[in-house]
């Protein structure tokens, strides 16, 4: 042990006049930090995670939690966690895993980023007097419309037109498999889409029986390991999606431990109760674009082409090129997940290493289509790190059709970002399957907060078009004239196609 | 007693979307048997397709025969494209020829009899669960990667006529799961990472004794000589190959 230990990453305190001893505490930490010694409350804050449940089921608000309380000489470039990384690596010799998204301290493109609005020469709309159009369709459009006539005068659209999703708003929430959240979680999701009328997504993990109800409003997902999937599963989802990759870790393969194959989650996923569930690097069926369409027909041939077929990547240098091949399947959406994607987990040095900022994606993704003329032929979805209704108006005016958010609608359930997922205790009963943790996630009250805040996104975004003078999504989609950069380089302003403030 | 009602379908010139659109036309009319014929390069036949009924396809199909299917018996006559029998569920798939890469890719449930050689990334993280076992019986040879990131099933090698190496290097590298039965003694350098000799025990001698069987009956072999070899069984070192890699933030 000639390392020592390493500093408390958070210290929590109590104001022993405000504490009245119920002890509250005590049974809502999940980690242990508290204990109840003969009626005196002891801490232990080196096990403490920050997930604020305590702080939050405090009737007295006693309790208070400090960030990394211990100082270390104060350097820029070795960081405490530059430091700690490293001890922790020269004691285990292992690649060191971390939760949640990107945790560098990236520039955020969208806080440089403004939006417009009407002043004198063209009037605002007031959405609560005019009709705002949301509803979004997800899926091909063909290029042009031929109609006839019919004898009775009627007009008749003679272009076959393929399956879209329609979205009352362009808000979906991403793909979070069971297994990585609970069925609890999964359920409030699912409520909620179903509530609100948009879509969720399965995450690979196959589908749970309490989900069928809901089944019309899931995007069912087929990722590298293939779990769960089978032709039941790709027939009750109203569109599939191939995971190709993932924004939190491009070009890697995820693994589900074994401790967390518990016999539920085992069924879902069709695979043995505690063993690993791997999800191989590539799809094993996919090592070129040719193969990727080859999948994509594969499975509307299996669906008898009712269903569309999404294919998400992750934001990587070249996600553009990569679009463009897979908007020339038969695919009908491609889905960008950026480089601020949450994640259960994920190695840390690919979180914060790998791949690029969504907004950046979104951009040339849409650039590089419209330049082949090929923007009908597929919708984007934009994902990774949207969190709030500004980040999706400025996602859709640079190009996406519509977004995905995942961590937002986990906080709406209680989630504190603590970014401790991996370890199955999750104090708020979302990324855990402890049956007295997921217990403690209402599926109602959870449905009804997820369903509030799409909601309350969706108002404000009807707003924020209306101040700018639009009254339909579509107009505002790749209207890039509506955003201005504040304080961005040329280079990246040449990349997203917007002026700069003032110009 | 169900009534034998074949239908016959000449494949000649037409799409797979047509030619699956005629197959479960022929699925939902009752049939039995259904016989296509001059079947060339037409991709994801049977793909999806629920039910009980045996098909003959004379000609070559195209990649992804049998995707996703759950339940009929097809018989090829001839050589087969990539990926048969991807994700397959349950039912079988009985070549008389070869296969290309990736030939029972995912396999979930269900059994592939190929009479000859199959190419790289066979029976790649085929995986099983309760009750469903997936089966892929190989007559000659298989490329590089047979069984990698396997998570359940059985995979038997025979090297019918075969010198060794009938085999490529990388077998069941990521294996955590099922096992690989192959003919002969086997160099270590063949073997993948995350892969261990086994034993042979009786209840996996019993079923691979049956397979090889199964396998002669399909394609009017001896069996007896292949029940009297030696095999090498292979299974996963670990059904958890990634549990000590990582550490905790
Ligand atoms: S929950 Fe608050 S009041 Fe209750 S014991 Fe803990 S710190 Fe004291
Ligand atoms: S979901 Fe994950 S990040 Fe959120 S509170 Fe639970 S463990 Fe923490």
């Amino acid at each position: 042990m000639s390392l020592g230990s390493v500093p408390l990453r958070y210290k929590v305190d109590i104001d022993r006049e405000q504490c009245m001893r119920c002890m509250r505490c005590v049974d809502n930490c999940s980690y242990g930090a508290f204990r109840n010694e003969e009626g005196k409350l002891i801490v232990n804050s080196r096990k403490c995670t920050a997930c604020h449940r305590c702080i939050s089921m405090c009737p007295r608000d006693a309790i208070s939690l400090k960030d990394r309380p211990v100082d270390y000489r104060a350097h820029p470039l070795w960081t405490s966690e530059a430091r700690e990384d490293i001890i922790n690596q020269s004691r285990t010799g292992k690649i060191v895993l971390a939760g949640m998204g990107n945790a560098k301290d990236f520039p955020s493109i969208f806080d440089r980023l403004v939006l417009d609005a009407c002043q004198v020469t063209n009037p605002s709309i007031d959405p609560l007097r005019e009709p705002m159009e949301l509803k979004t369709h997800i899926g091909k459009k063909p290029s042009r419309l031929e109609f006839e006539e019919t004898v009775d005068g009627d007009i008749k659209v003679l272009n076959e037109i393929a399956p879209n999703l329609e979205l009352q708003t362009p808000i979906m929430i991403g793909h979070m498999s069971y297994g990585a959240i609970s069925l609890n979680a999964q359920r409030s999701i699912a409520q909620a889409v179903a509530k609100v009328g948009t879509f969720m997504g399965t995450g690979e993990g196959g589908l749970h029986e309490s989900i069928y109800p809901y089944q019309d409003n899931t995007i069912v997902q087929v990722a590298s390991g293939r779990f769960g999937v089978d032709i039941n599963y790709l027939e009750r989802g109203a569109a599939i999606e191939i995971k190709i990759g993932q924004g939190a870790k491009p070009g890697i393969g995820g693994h589900l431990p074994g401790e967390k194959v518990c016999s539920d989650i085992s069924c879902t996923r069709m695979i043995p109760y505690g063993s690993d569930a791997i999800s191989p690097a590539p799809h094993h069926d996919i090592y070129s674009i040719e193969d990727l369409a080859q999948l994509v027909r594969g499975l509307k041939e299996a669906t008898e082409w009712k269903k569309p077929v999404f294919v998400k990547v992750a934001a990587v240098h070249n996600v553009a090129a990569i679009a463009a091949g897979i908007a020339r399947s038969k695919a009908d959406a491609v889905v960008i997940d950026g480089f601020r994607g949450g994640t259960g987990a994920a190695p840390k040095v690919f979180r914060d290493n790998v791949g690029i900022p969504i907004e950046a994606a979104i951009a040339s993704v849409d650039k590089k289509l419209n330049e082949q003329g090929i923007r009908n032929e597929i919708s984007i979805i934009a994902s990774g790190g949207i969190r709030n209704s500004a980040d999706i108006a400025k996602s859709i005016a640079l190009g996406a059709d519509a977004v995905y958010i995942g961590t937002a609608a986990l906080i709406a359930m209680g989630c504190r970002v603590c970014g401790n997922c991996y370890r199955g205790l999750c104090p708020w009963g979302i990324a855990t399957q402890r049956e007295d943790l997921v217990d403690r996630l209402d599926i109602d009250s959870g449905a009804q907060q997820v369903a509030n805040l799409i909601n309350a996104w969706t108002y404000e975004l009807s707003e924020l078009m209306g101040a700018a003078g639009i009254n339909s999504i579509e107009s505002l989609r790749g209207n890039r004239e509506r955003l201005r950069a504040y304080m961005l380089d040329e280079g990246m302003l040449n990349v997203l196609q917007v002026k700069p403030v003032g110009a | 007693m169900k009534l034998d009602n074949k239908i016959a379908i000449d494949a000649n010139d037409i799409h797979y979307t047509q030619l699956n659109k005629l197959i479960r036309k022929a699925v939902a009319e009752k049939a039995t048997d259904i016989v296509i014929k001059n079947v060339l390069g037409q991709r994801f036949i049977a793909s999806g397709l629920r039910a009980e009924i045996n098909i003959d396809i004379y000609g070559v199909p195209g990649g992804d025969l049998g995707m996703f299917m759950n339940g009929p018996i097809c018989n090829i006559y001839g050589n087969c494209e990539h990926a048969p029998g991807n994700t397959m569920d349950y039912g079988k798939i009985i070549v008389h020829g070869s296969t290309g890469d990736a030939s029972a890719h995912s396999m979930r449930g269900g059994e592939m009899y190929v009479r000859d050689r199959i190419g790289y990334r066979g029976g790649i993280h085929m995986k099983e669960y309760d009750q469903k076992k997936p089966t892929l019986v190989v007559g000659k040879s298989a490329d590089d990667f047979l069984g990698e990131y396997m998570a359940g099933g059985l995979i038997l090698l025979l090297g019918i006529g075969q010198e060794a190496p009938f085999y490529g290097r990388g077998i069941g590298s990521g294996i955590h799961g099922g096992r690989i039965v192959i003919r002969g003694e086997i160099e270590d350098k063949y073997l993948g990472l995350g892969v261990k000799r086994l034993d042979m025990d009786t209840s996996l001698l019993n079923e691979v004794q049956s397979r090889i069987k199964e396998y002669c009956n399909y394609f009017n072999l001896d069996a007896t000589k292949l029940l009297d070899e030696n095999y090498t069984v292979l299974g996963p070192a670990s059904s958890r190959p990634f549990a000590g890699k990582y550490t905790w933030e």
